[in-house]
Parts: structure tokens; C-alpha cells; sequence
């Protein structure tokens, strides 16, 4: 025990600042253990807000903060916790933060906060912020925890995307909806690039998809997304 | 080999090697025209029969053509009957079937065509044979349909189906949803305008300043009229009449939902309904096509006639219970007319009795069905937003089959274990 501990200390101190594990934690998340699609955590919220863009951007970017600072902060007092409050220290570290990130939205853009409402609120409860805490940063250095938070931030701001993309465009036939950068692709009115009421239109057949503003199309789109994923990606062979 | 036939197919079998996209297909229309020769041999305990998959899927599409029959018809005639033209059912008979033929080939032409495609695909990438679910998916996607139903949507929505239904569980015989439903389903939360309402269920009606009037037919309407013509008959002409005063399009659940049988019955009387006269999907609104379909299907002993039974039951059983509230009128109308209006005998006879999605023991089927006519009943009396209810009360109960299985078989393991223990 005391030769393993003397051996692998120096050799923790030579770690680089930003190595090859480290790169390994920001890119893990992305794909081969992303928390939504290969950890199935978060769901509930990628259900919720990505209706639109916008709103799943912004979602994004709070869990990416939360998560990141929150596994910076535990990892830090980690060696100070006690076993048996430790949920109760880590809740109060991620309800500061999200207390943090919701002032901060309702100051500086009140539209988008009621637009998300209870959601960012409930930030405290996704499982991803939880998840992390106890599976990485109340075992390792607040570096590499903040790089860990990073990641998997990341990887669920990718998904949240690409299914506020798809859900938006189809279920709304607009992009970016609210946000300055808006665009307007189909739909019935002059405002759209494609306007389907428009005398001798091609797309006067077109109408929305009212499946996509259901919660559960995001549910299929992220069910189908890993099925892609899967069958893509050799490491995620299921071997249960 | 003395068949010409079976001579012309083994010379243009195409190799398996080379082309085996090809050869996947050649099979499934091989196996279609002939029954293997090889068969199951004597030993084992495997059922040797000739009636295969494909052969019990032929004769569910055999007994739904009545339906493909009256819809054709009927499909013309609620158009005339909107139109105030040939208003008795048999004044006029080729035009209407010549309109109906002109709505629902294309509808039939896009759901084998899209269907097929992707079944043939999974099957060669699989390196499966062709298997025969989509038959009878195929036939009855098109009779579930509203008649002017875009053929985009139907596209998606068969695509839908398949795929996320079927395909992605593994094809044929393992998906857990009804994938005809499932189809419909699609339509219904994705294009809610396009499948529900009073003005989708008569054909060829267009709607200028808040008045119908009939659509401008197409070429294809000519093209029978030059034919019609040339015989001495009735012909199309150009279209655009004004459709009848007080015409309203609802179908009789929608005028029942707002004042009972008794509104109801005076736009169409209970032999309208019974016969199929009145608006509604393609194939769901001739009882007689239905229930001689039912029987067909139950005498060759490929339908559950205990799904069909208890699925009455149920729906019995709820309607007395919602006589016997009378809140509303709808809950009113008398518990008999509930089969006349809509579609629980097409959900009955062809969707409920899905053998791949309904429960598999005996008693699970009396529970399943009941259930079904329990719930379906609940869906369309008591829910304002849902006209009616057999499709999500059939998809809810797919999802539930499994675990009465499990009840079911535990409960019977729980009795012979109880019963070896008395004994012992």
C-alpha cells in the first residue's frame, strides 16, 4: 500500500495541464458516453424546452455552467464533505448556481426566462448535475472535474440542439424564433422566405407538423438518434 | 415443372450472389405466387401446414375487399350526395365509383409502393426474406384514411409507422404497436386538420369564403368522361356546383357529440348508417362489408372470435353504465347505436384482433378485448377533444397485452402449483 502511494504520487504531479485524458474528458461526453443518449440522463428536460432553438440554447448554456461550476466547487471541498450530508452539500452547491443562472436570466432577458420558467429552476433536479457530482468530481482534482462538467455540458447542449433544431423547423417552420438572429423558413404569412398562401406557391400543399410541439416527438427524435448512434459508433455495441 | 408458370420464374431468378437486393426480392414474389417446396419435416413438434405466413395474410386482405368495395362506392356518393346530385344510392353508381376509384388508387398506390419499399430494404439488409406483415398493413392503411387525404402525409406518415413502429423492433411479427394504427396515429397528432373535423370526411369539396363548393375535376375525371360519354351515360362535367343548403359535413358522432342520437338520426337515418351511406374513414362505415369480413376471417380461424365477442361486451357493458349516468346527451344515445356510428366494428374485426399485437392466452383476450370496448367507449363519449376513441383505446391496450399475458400465465402457474400441492 505505502510503495503504490509513494510510486503513483509523483507521477499524479507530472500530469499534464491540458493531456491527453484531459482532451478525453471534454470529448467522451460528445459521443461514446454522451449523458443523454448513452447515460440516459437529462431526458426530462430535453423534452420540456426544445420545442425552439433559442430556448434550448439557452437552457444549454445554464446546464453547461451549473454542471462545470458545480463539479469544480465539490471537487474542491471534496476532502471536507462527510460521507453522510454529502447530496445535502452538493444540493446547496447546484441550488446557489442555479439561484445564480436564473437571477441572471430574469435581469437580462425576462422573455426567455418566462418563455422557460420552472425549467430553469429544475436545473437542481437534472440527473446529469447529480450525476456527475457523485460519479466524477467526489473522486478527482477540480480541474479535471471542470473539464468533466464542460464535456458533459456539451454533449447535452449537442443534443438539446438538434432536437430544438428539427423540432423547430418542422413543428414551426422557423429557426431561432425570439432571438435577434431569427429566421422565418415556412409557413403562411409574408414574413416567411417560403410563404405558403402565396398565390401560385409550390408549397401551398405544406402545413406543419403538430407532432413536433408534442413533448413526446422529442422522445422519438432522441429514440431514433440513438438507434443511429448505435448502429454507427462499434463502441456502444450493446452487450447486455 | 410441367407449370409454364413456375417455369418462366426459376428463369428469371436473379443470382443471389451478384444482385442480392434483386434475388430479395424475386423471393418475395416468388413465395407469393407458390408455396415452398421444401416443408417442415415430419420430425419435431412444428405444425405442418400448408397456410404460411403469407397465405393467412392473402386472406385478411381477402376479406377486407368488401370494404375496398362499398368505400370505393361510398367515397362518390357522400361527394354527389354533398352536391345534391344522384341523391338515391342507386342513381348514378358509375360515376360514383369512377370518383371513388380516382381517390383511392392513388391513396393505394403510395401505401404499397412506400411500404413495400421499405419492408423489401429491411429484408435485403437483414438478409432476411421478404416478410408478408405489409400485406395486410397495406390494405388496411388506405381504409382508414380520410378520402382527400394529401398523399405527402400519408408518405409520412407510413414511413413513421414502419419504420419507428416496425422496423426498428426487429419487422415482422415483433412490433408491440398496431402499425396500420400507428399510420393513423401520426396523421392524427401531426396533421390534426387533415384527419379530423367536419370537413375532411367528403371528398372533392372546396372551401371559398366559408361556403363549400365542389372541386374542379381533374383529368382523370375527363378521361372517364369521354368514356361515360361514348356509352350514353352520365357524364362528370366541369364541377363547381354549389353544395346542398344546411350542408354540414359532420359526420353522425360529430352531431351526436352535440345533441345526441336525436340530431344524429335526423341528418341520417339508422339504415344510412347501418348500410355505410354516411361520411366517415374509407372503410369503416358499411357494417354489412365489416361483419361479413369478420366472419370470413373467423371461419378460416385466423381472427380471435374471443377478442371480437368481448370487445362487443365491453363496449355493451360501458354503454348501459353511460345510458344509466345520462349526463350528457351523447351519453344518451342508446347503448345499440354506439355500433352503428363510427368505426368499432372495422376496429373490431380488423384492428383488435391483430395477432402479433393482441394478447396471446385465451383468458388474456377476453381481458384485452373488454377492455378495448370499455375504454374506447370512455374515449369517445367523455372526451371532447377525440372524436373517437377505438384507435387510441386498440394502441393503449397493444402496450397493456403483454403484461395481462403475464397475469394471465401467473395466475394459471399459481393454480397448478396450488393444486400439485393438495395432491401430494
Amino acid at each position: 500500500m505505502a510503495d503504490t502511494a509513494t510510486s503513483t504520487a509523483p507521477a499524479q504531479e507530472k500530469e499534464p495541464f491540458f493531456g491527453k485524458k484531459e482532451r478525453r474528458l471534454l470529448t467522451d461526453p460528445l459521443n461514446d458516453n454522451n449523458p443523454i443518449t448513452v447515460q440516459i440522463l437529462g431526458v426530462c428536460s430535453a423534452l420540456a424546452v426544445t420545442t425552439m432553438v433559442y430556448p434550448s440554447v439557452v437552457m444549454a448554456i445554464a446546464v453547461t455552467f451549473v454542471t462545470a461550476f458545480s463539479n469544480l466547487t465539490t471537487s474542491a471541498v471534496r476532502n471536507f464533505i462527510p460521507k453522510e450530508v454529502r447530496m445535502i452539500v452538493q444540493l446547496v452547491i447546484i441550488a446557489v448556481l442555479v439561484t445564480v443562472v436564473e437571477l441572471t436570466l430574469k435581469a437580462f432577458n425576462y422573455q426567455i426566462w418566462k418563455q422557460l420558467s420552472v425549467f430553469i429552476g429544475l436545473i437542481i433536479t437534472n440527473c446529469i448535475v447529480m450525476g456527475r457530482l457523485e460519479a466524477f468530481a467526489m473522486a478527482n482534482k477540480p480541474w479535471r472535474s471542470f473539464l468533466d462538467g464542460i464535456g458533459n455540458g456539451l454533449g447535452y447542449s449537442g443534443i438539446l440542439i438538434i432536437l430544438g433544431v428539427i423540432r423547430e423547423i418542422f413543428g414551426r417552420g422557423t429557426l431561432f424564433a425570439g432571438s435577434p438572429l431569427e429566421i422565418d423558413i415556412i409557413g403562411a404569412g409574408e414574413k416567411f422566405m417560403i410563404n405558403t398562401t402565396a398565390p401560385g406557391s409550390w408549397f401551398s400543399w405544406y402545413s406543419n407538423n403538430g407532432l413536433m410541439v408534442l413533448p413526446a416527438s422529442a422522445l422519438l427524435i432522441i429514440g431514433v438518434i440513438i438507434w443511429i448512434q448505435r448502429s454507427s459508433n462499434k463502441k456502444l455495441v450493446d452487450i447486455s | 415443372m410441367k407449370n409454364p408458370l413456375i417455369n418462366f420464374f426459376k428463369r428469371i431468378e436473379p443470382d443471389k450472389k451478384n444482385s442480392p437486393f434483386l434475388h430479395t426480392v424475386y423471393e418475395g414474389f416468388f413465395t407469393l405466387a407458390f408455396t415452398p417446396d421444401h416443408v417442415t419435416s415430419g420430425k419435431g413438434v412444428h405444425i405442418r401446414d400448408g397456410m404460411d405466413l403469407k397465405r393467412t395474410m392473402v386472406m385478411v386482405v381477402i376479406a377486407l375487399q368488401l370494404c375496398y368495395i362499398f368505400g370505393t362506392y361510398n367515397i362518390g356518393h357522400q361527394h354527389f350526395l354533398a352536391l345534391g346530385e344522384y341523391q338515391n344510392w342507386w342513381q348514378g353508381i358509375h360515376l360514383k365509383i369512377a370518383y371513388g376509384l380516382i381517390q383511392l388508387l392513388p391513396i393505394w398506390v403510395v401505401t404499397h409502393v412506400v411500404g413495400l419499399g421499405i419492408e423489401f430494404y429491411y429484408s435485403y439488409k437483414r438478409g432476411h426474406g421478404i416478410e408478408e406483415g405489409y400485406l395486410v398493413t397495406g390494405a388496411l392503411i388506405p381504409l382508414i384514411m380520410p378520402p382527400d387525404i394529401p398523399l405527402w402525409i400519408l408518405t409520412l406518415a407510413i414511413v413513421f409507422a414502419v419504420i419507428i413502429g416496425k422496423e426498428a423492433f426487429g419487422g415482422t411479427g415483433m412490433n408491440i404497436l398496431n402499425v396500420a394504427l400507428l399510420a393513423r396515429v401520426f396523421v392524427f397528432f401531426a396533421y390534426p386538420a387533415s384527419i379530423s373535423g367536419d370537413e375532411v370526411w367528403i371528398s372533392g369539396l372546396d372551401k371559398v369564403d366559408g361556403r363549400f363548393i365542389g372541386a374542379e375535376y381533374g383529368w382523370a375525371h375527363q378521361f372517364f368522361d369521354s368514356i361515360f360519354k361514348g356509352v350514353g351515360w352520365d357524364t362528370f362535367g366541369a364541377g363547381k356546383q354549389a353544395v346542398v343548403d344546411g350542408f354540414s359535413g359532420a359526420t353522425p358522432l360529430a352531431l351526436a357529440y352535440q345533441g345526441g342520437w336525436e340530431k344524429a338520426s335526423a341528418a341520417y337515418t339508422a339504415s344510412d348508417m347501418w348500410w355505410g351511406l354516411i361520411p366517415g374513414s374509407i372503410g369503416e362505415t358499411s357494417k354489412p362489408a365489416i361483419i361479413i369480413g369478420a366472419l370470413m376471417l373467423i371461419g378460416m380461424g385466423i381472427a380471435s372470435w374471443r377478442i371480437m365477442v368481448s370487445m362487443v361486451l365491453g363496449m355493451s357493458f360501458m354503454g348501459l353504465l353511460l345510458n344509466w349516468w345520462g349526463a350528457t346527451p351523447f351519453m344518451e344515445v342508446p347503448w345499440y347505436y354506439h355500433f352503428y356510428m363510427g368505426s368499432f366494428l372495422f376496429a373490431m374485426a380488423f384492428m383488435a384482433t391483430d395477432p402479433v399485437t393482441a394478447a396471446g392466452t385465451q383468458r388474456g383476450k377476453w381481458i384485452y378485448g373488454f377492455l378495448i370496448g370499455a375504454i374506447g367507449l370512455i374515449i369517445r363519449v367523455l372526451n371532447p377533444a377525440y372524436p373517437e376513441g377505438w384507435m387510441l383505446a386498440i394502441l393503449f391496450m397493444n402496450v397493456i397485452a403483454p403484461l395481462i399475458d403475464y397475469i394471465v400465465l401467473q395466475g394459471n402457474m399459481r393454480r397448478r402449483a396450488r393444486r400439485a400441492k393438495v395432491q401430494a
